[in-house]
């Protein structure tokens, strides 16, 4: 990322971190200093030669970006479109996520903070977290769902390894979310001494904004790549939504080209209408969750509803608030896509181009499956749709062997 | 112009802090909460701070936790905690509602500010409510002639102390200590300091609360604060009791202990 591409002024979100009538804080006061030192820093960070130097040099030197943008030929051909994957899963630490921990960490060691703690899903993020706290010589903890931590556990395993403290959280339903509570309980009691470093683009302000601007190299590498392979921008990006970061950081750099359509996936899970699922957009209201102002799978009375998805880094059940903002104002489209659809286009993905996607990233390519005979209709064409490959698959490979039939029960 | 003002200023005319006391509503029942409430008030907490259960509760440990956990899972809805508003408001007690928000803001701001009112709630304390993001509350408690209680932390600036405080009507809340809630063996050293910066900017009574567990703590925070409020210690009587009514002795014996220690302070 370098100086010239900060958000130009006009941008939301708003100084007090609104989307529309999304975002801002919902927080304890105990943690405003904490946020508004942060907001400081980062601003401060983000117009600072040295730091965006040292930045852009830790992603190319550690993380190994800018990743490829590769023309999946044999999916393209299933797909009937042009399928470029955006390779985030080619990262150092497999993901998306090492873009936004880096970012962090720079930030953290710039407040002299000595101490990180992040909440984790999948896991990814808490690996992502875990290797920098180890690179930059931080104590780190990480409070996961227990049930995560079950289905995660090579992920537990990573954490331990390379020297974080790893909590399971046995509250509530044992999930992100009661992650996230709990990293919160433990930012407001220890605040001095520690920076949260949230994993996704979501939380209160200034942190969605915080996350996309770490993490939209993304999609300022892919319009590149897309305009050097073909000559032209792509007729649309499709990502996985959890949190939000992934897709945000593929989305941001496309928001101002117009002709691009912008395409979130969320989990589905065993089907919106079940009741099951992951869908905070199609299926949630807006409300307050974890700091901020968007959509919640939520009952009438405003408490949250545990969500389901196959994907542990998909089952949030909130998402980013700028995510709200970009749906309700029309600029991207955000839809399901069920358990058994991701898990179909990971195979697809396994067997035609012999690369095994993370689950959360499947459910962008069976995303991408569904809309691509949709946009050929329309444009008379072979659409080009640029789908954010946004993690590998190794840390599935128990769920996806379960799922297939092709693991030992007894595993 | 303050409803809860006056449960302040008895305290003040028999000179002492008032003694607040936190339950959820809903646990472990409707019923069950009414009458730990009740019992509440009869060992002499003053005031009631009935808090709405969460299914994620940011400021709340351990034990507030679990209680709120008991409460939803038998399908406590915030119609029943506006019906256990009005059952306890009508020993006389004054009863201050504590909430996340966004219960509120799925029941509709201005309605419930409306039903709180009617039943005889005396306002909101809002623990992931600041003033920066409560202008539809400052309206509504405007309209409802309800009053509204932010917290103050010793994390908060002084710009940011001041500017909470104009907002707040009724009492201010002063977090002790950086953390959530629960009982801790030790009282702040930060909360005294944090009281005189709120003196320094108001009159509003100064409440603390976060840790407060025996007797002698309130005794201790009393000789300092306006309000001593209390909640986990209160909250474990009935969650550890081998029933309801082992429960509501051991709550009714906290109570009483509480009670004396607003009253005799330390030494
Ligand atoms: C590979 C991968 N993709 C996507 C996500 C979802 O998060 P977000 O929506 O913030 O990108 C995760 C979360 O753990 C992940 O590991």
């Amino acid at each position: 990322m370098s100086a010239d591409a900060a958000a130009p002024a006009g941008r939301l979100p708003d100084a007090a971190g609104h989307f529309g009538r999304f975002g801002g804080r919902f927080v304890p006061e105990a943690l405003v200093a904490a946020l508004d030192e942060l907001d400081v820093a980062y601003r401060k960070a983000m117009t600072d030669e040295d730091f965006l130097a040292e930045f852009d040099a830790l992603l190319r030197d550690y993380a190994g970006t800018p990743s490829l943008l590769y023309e999946a030929r044999r999916f393209s051909a299933r797909a009937g479109a042009r399928i470029l994957l955006k390779r985030e899963d080619l990262n150092h630490t497999g993901a998306h996520k090492v873009r936004n921990v880096l970012g962090q960490a720079l930030l953290t060691k710039r407040m002299g903070k000595r101490r990180v703690i992040a909440e984790t899903g999948a896991g990814q993020h808490g690996v992502a977290t875990a290797t920098a706290a180890a690179l930059f010589d931080l104590e780190c903890v990480v409070y996961m769902g227990e049930v995560d931590t079950e289905r995660q556990a090579l992920n537990v395993a990573r954490m331990r390894m390379l020297g974080a403290t790893v909590v399971p959280v046995t509250t509530g339903s044992r999930t992100l979310k009661d992650a996230m509570n709990e990293a919160m309980r433990d930012w407001v009691a220890n605040v001095d001494t520690t920076h949260y470093l949230i994993g996704t683009a979501a939380g209160p302000h200034p942190f969605p904004e915080l996350v996309r601007d770490f993490v939209r190299g993304i999609g300022e590498e892919a319009r590149r790549q897309c305009l050097d392979l073909t000559g032209a921008l792509p007729d649309a990006v499709a990502a996985c939504v959890g949190g939000g970061s992934n897709a945000l950081g593929i989305f941001h750099a496309f928001v101002p080209d117009t002709g691009v359509r912008l395409y979130g996936f969320e989990a589905g899970g065993e089907g919106v209408e079940t009741g099951r699922h992951a869908a905070s957009i199609t299926g949630g209201r807006a409300g307050v969750l974890h700091g901020t102002r968007t959509y919640v799978l939520q009952d009438e009375d405003g408490q949250t509803i545990e969500s389901h998805s196959i994907s542990a880094g998909l089952d949030y059940p909130g998402v980013g608030p700028e995510h709200a903002w970009l749906h309700d104002s029309g600029r991207a489209t955000y839809l399901p896509v069920d358990d058994d659809e991701a898990m179909a286009a990971f195979e697809l993905l396994c067997r035609t181009e012999g690369i095994i996607p993370a689950i959360e990233s499947a459910h962008a390519l069976a995303g991408a499956l569904k809309i691509a005979p949709r946009l050929a209709a329309e444009l008379g064409r072979e659409p080009v749709i640029v789908v954010n490959l946004s993690g590998r698959g190794d840390k599935d490979v128990h769920t996806a062997g379960g799922y297939f039939g092709i693991l030992d029960k007894e595993q | 112009m303050s409803r809860i003002g006056v449960a302040f200023d008895k305290a003040r005319a028999d000179g002492r802090a008032v003694l607040v006391g936190c339950m959820p509503a809903g646990f472990p029942t409707v019923e069950g909460s009414i009458a730990a409430m009740k019992a509440m008030v009869d060992e002499g907490v003053d005031v009631i701070e009935v808090e709405i259960p969460y299914s994620d509760p940011v400021m709340d440990g351990p034990v507030i936790q679990k209680a709120s956990d008991i409460a939803l899972a038998g399908g406590v809805r915030t119609a029943d905690t506006l019906r256990v508003i009005e059952a306890v408001a009508a020993t006389g007690a004054q009863v201050v509602t504590m909430t996340y928000w966004n219960p509120i803001e799925q029941y509709g701001v201005d309605a419930f500010a409306r039903d709180l009112a009617a039943a005889g709630g005396t306002g909101l304390i809002t623990p992931d409510l600041i003033p920066d993001e409560a202008d539809e509350w400052l309206a509504a408690s405007e309209a409802y002639g309800l009053d509204r209680t932010f917290l103050v932390s010793p994390s908060s600036t002084d710009a940011r102390l001041r500017m909470t405080v104009e907002h707040c009507r009724g009492f201010v809340y002063a977090t002790a200590i950086m953390g959530v809630t629960g009982a801790r063996a030790q009282t702040s050293a930060a909360a005294p300091v944090l009281v005189s910066r709120v003196r320094e900017v108001t009159d509003l009574p100064v409440g603390v609360g976060l840790g407060v567990g025996t007797g002698a703590q309130a005794g201790t925070v009393a000789g300092y604060a306006d309000g001593v409020i209390v909640g986990s210690a209160l909250v474990r009587c009935v969650l550890d009791a081998p029933d309801q009514a082992a429960g509501l002795a051991a709550l009714r014996a906290l109570s009483a202990e509480l009670a004396e220690g607003v009253r005799n302070p330390a030494r």
